[in-house]
């Protein structure tokens, strides 16, 4: 639909309905971050033996998020007397941006997608490699210490995932044959990915996780150590801003997973489709996401020196040889 | 040109692994540590200066204040001191209240130290998880004492209130849930591959540095010493309990937190058989004056606290106050070794290293 839409003449409604399907997507993401927060504290409050938030709007604490984010809104902006002002301004505007940005290419139902690019895995990994920039630039100019060290901590982290990360995926593209998303959930038509690509999978999940910077990777913002690490100093909006971010890309990291190895919005069994394919995505998504959020009241955190070692020395050479023997293997079930 | 430089890190007064009011001046080259300098005295309050003016009894709720998780121990030895003047019998039935109390306050102890060691580590679930049983030691504590934390239970002599009926009865009942609770613990952090990542091997130090640093407690028996004063200079009626002192050779971060769990177990066998042997009435203060006055002289007494050594010196001219008062403090020698393990470590590791060593503040500033 949206594609009839992309190749059509353009004119004034044309573009009026992608704008407003565009902002149905903003708004469903905002949504989902509203609520994301609060699955997050609502689970981790019942994994805690506690109730989490549970006063305001209803027991569920359904508004809890959107007065949270109220009272960021009307916080005071402070921005420390020593800080390198233009930068840290700047510094969640592009952090943040690119997380939106990189949704687009989403496929969420066969239908619903917004930039059916040819490349549109390597276009998400790139763009999403911008984030770490805006994190550095924070830790830069708050001219705090812990927040140079967060900073430091991200750019390292941020750089050494992404490699094996875009590594585990090369699996996935070598028995596609292609880049693009669409084709990628086509070709898992008979088997998921998750079962062809185990070792890709967990390649892909753990650095996905150290990508999104959660526990047991969070690092950079290592509340114990750091305290906050790079946004120590950004208050009210700005650093909702970051939070923003983090959680939007929880979101595309969770659809990507979802798109990747599970299958997209096919069904589990080919009997099942009369289940619309939205629904489908929305379980396998929130399955994903759950996980990360169990990961988070699990873990204990990592230390630097081991999640530098761990990426370089385990992911990556784990990842290659995955490669290695996903080739060999589409190689001899060619012969035959 | 590019260039390095050391950059000067405050960690602390308020910093979230500090656990109060500590502050560590580092000088750190990227993350790796070249000197650690701690500052304390943010939290002093001279306790000791105060209790000159103070007669013996008003001294206990300040003992309460120094370490305020295992405020029983602290009671104990400010007790014992002037009962070691006085040469005071004290009643069986208050033994065993003050041994239980004490006990209970030791298992609560490790309990806070454990939660919060593990959140220091990142991992948030075992806090709470620790807290739930803390809460119900706490809710028999209160019930005993009337108070959660600064309980102020112990008199010179005795203690204040016999135990509510039953109150032994929920003890027993308590014991067997802890020890269920205890593996689930082990089984939710001891053998995560993070956690031993973070704590194997880091923070090591040989029998002959801790001695020399004066290490007492968990912190000394990691190194293999078999030293509890529970044990080696039986206090109270602790010579009547059937009990190990858990210790390990490593000396790391690891090895104190294993010592730490098997205190646990050993002090709920102590709980156990403290149950079974509970007389079933009499006295739970001796006759004292009513007004206590410690004879001239001095004595120097020392427990066992969850942290080490506590040791109470007092001086007195007979009256009714002392003349001077000295606590050794656990956590302030304990604290003494710090700039020597911090060295060459990295942020990461500062955390490790100083959750373990278990400070209370204020028993560090007194």
């Amino acid at each position: 639909m949206i594609q009839d839409l992309l190749h059509s003449q353009p004119g004034i409604l044309n573009f009026g309905i992608f704008f407003v399907l565009a902002l149905v997507l903003l708004l469903v993401i905002l949504g989902f971050v509203t609520y994301a927060i609060l699955a997050e504290r609502k689970v981790m409050g019942f994994m805690q033996l506690r109730y989490g938030p549970n006063q305001v709007g209803g027991p569920w604490g359904l508004l809890q998020t959107v007065a949270d984010v109220l009272k960021l809104l009307l916080k005071e902006d402070t921005i420390p007397k020593l800080a390198d002002r233009p930068l840290f301004i700047l510094a969640p505007v592009i952090a943040f941006a690119p997380s939106f940005v990189v949704i687009a290419t989403i496929p969420f139902t066969d239908k619903l997608q917004f930039a059916d690019i040819g490349v549109g895995l390597l276009y998400y990994i790139a763009i999403s490699g911008l984030t770490t920039i805006g994190v550095v630039m924070a830790g830069w100019s708050s001219n705090n210490k812990y927040a140079l060290l967060g900073g430091m901590r991200a750019a390292a982290q941020m750089i050494s995932y992404e490699i094996p990360l875009v590594m585990s995926v090369l699996g996935v593209i070598l028995l596609t044959g292609s880049m693009n998303l669409n084709e990628i959930v086509a070709a898992q038509e008979n088997v998921w990915y998750i079962l062809i690509q185990p070792i890709g999978f967990l390649v892909f999940f753990i650095a996905s996780v150290a990508e999104l910077n959660r526990i047991p990777f969070d690092l950079p913002e290592a509340e114990n150590e750091l305290i906050a690490g790079y946004f120590v100093e950004y208050s009210g909006f700005r650093w909702a801003f970051f939070m923003l971010a983090e959680y939007v890309y929880m979101f595309a990291m969770a659809s990507l997973t979802t798109v990747l190895f599970l299958g997209g919005w096919l069904p589990i069994f080919s009997f099942l489709d009369f289940i619309p394919g939205a629904v489908w995505f929305a379980l396998k998504f929130s399955l994903v996401v759950f996980i990360l959020l169990w990961f988070r009241s699990t873990f204990p955190r990592i230390k630097a020196d081991q999640l530098m070692e761990f990426g370089w020395k385990v992911l990556l050479p784990v990842a290659l040889a995955n490669i290695f023997l996903t080739a060999i293997i589409k190689e001899l079930l060619s012969l035959f | 040109m590019l260039r390095t430089e050391e950059m000067l890190l405050n960690v602390g007064p308020q910093h979230p692994s500090t656990h109060g009011v500590f502050r560590l001046v580092l000088k750190i080259d990227g993350e790796t540590i070249k000197e650690a300098k701690p500052v304390i005295g943010y939290l002093h309050r001279g306790t000791e200066k105060l209790a000159e003016d103070l007669q013996y009894t008003q001294i206990i709720p300040y003992t309460d204040r120094m370490d305020y998780v295992s405020a029983m121990t602290n009671n104990y030895v400010i007790c014992h001191a002037v009962e070691t003047m006085m040469g005071i019998e004290i009643p069986e039935r208050a033994e065993y209240l003050r041994v239980m109390a004490m006990e209970l306050g030791r298992v609560s102890s490790h309990l806070l130290w454990w939660g919060t060691f593990v959140l220091d580590l990142g991992a948030t679930s075992p806090l709470l998880y620790a807290f739930r049983e803390r809460e119900m030691i706490l809710n028999l504590l209160n019930e005993l004492s009337g108070a959660r934390l600064t309980f102020n239970y112990m008199r010179v002599g005795g203690v204040k209130w016999d135990a509510p009926e039953g109150w032994v009865d929920k003890v027993r009942e308590f014991i067997p849930h802890m020890r269920e609770q205890v593996k689930g613990y082990h089984d939710l952090v001891t053998g995560n591959e993070i956690f031993l990542n973070r704590v194997k091997g880091i923070g090591k130090y040989t029998k002959e540095d801790a001695l020399n640093y004066s290490l007492s407690g968990p912190n000394l028996r990691c190194t293999g010493m078999k030293w509890d004063l529970r044990k080696n200079e039986p206090y109270s009626i602790y010579d009547r309990f059937d009990f190990d002192i858990p210790t390990r050779e490593e000396g790391d971060v690891l090895s104190r937190y294993h010592v730490r769990f098997a205190e646990i177990e050993e002090s709920l066998k102590i709980l156990e058989q403290c149950v079974e042997q509970f007389p079933e009435e009499g006295p739970v203060i001796a006759k004292v004056p009513k007004i206590i006055k410690a004879p001239k002289g001095e004595a120097f007494v020392r427990i066992e606290s969850p942290r080490g050594e506590i040791g109470c010196y007092i001086a007195s001219d007979g009256k009714k106050e002392p003349y001077r008062l000295k606590f050794r403090r656990p956590s302030f020698y304990n604290l003494q070794i710090l700039p020597k393990l911090l060295e060459g470590e990295s942020i990461s590791n500062l955390i490790a290293i100083l959750g373990a060593v278990d400070i209370i503040l204020g028993e560090v500033d007194g």
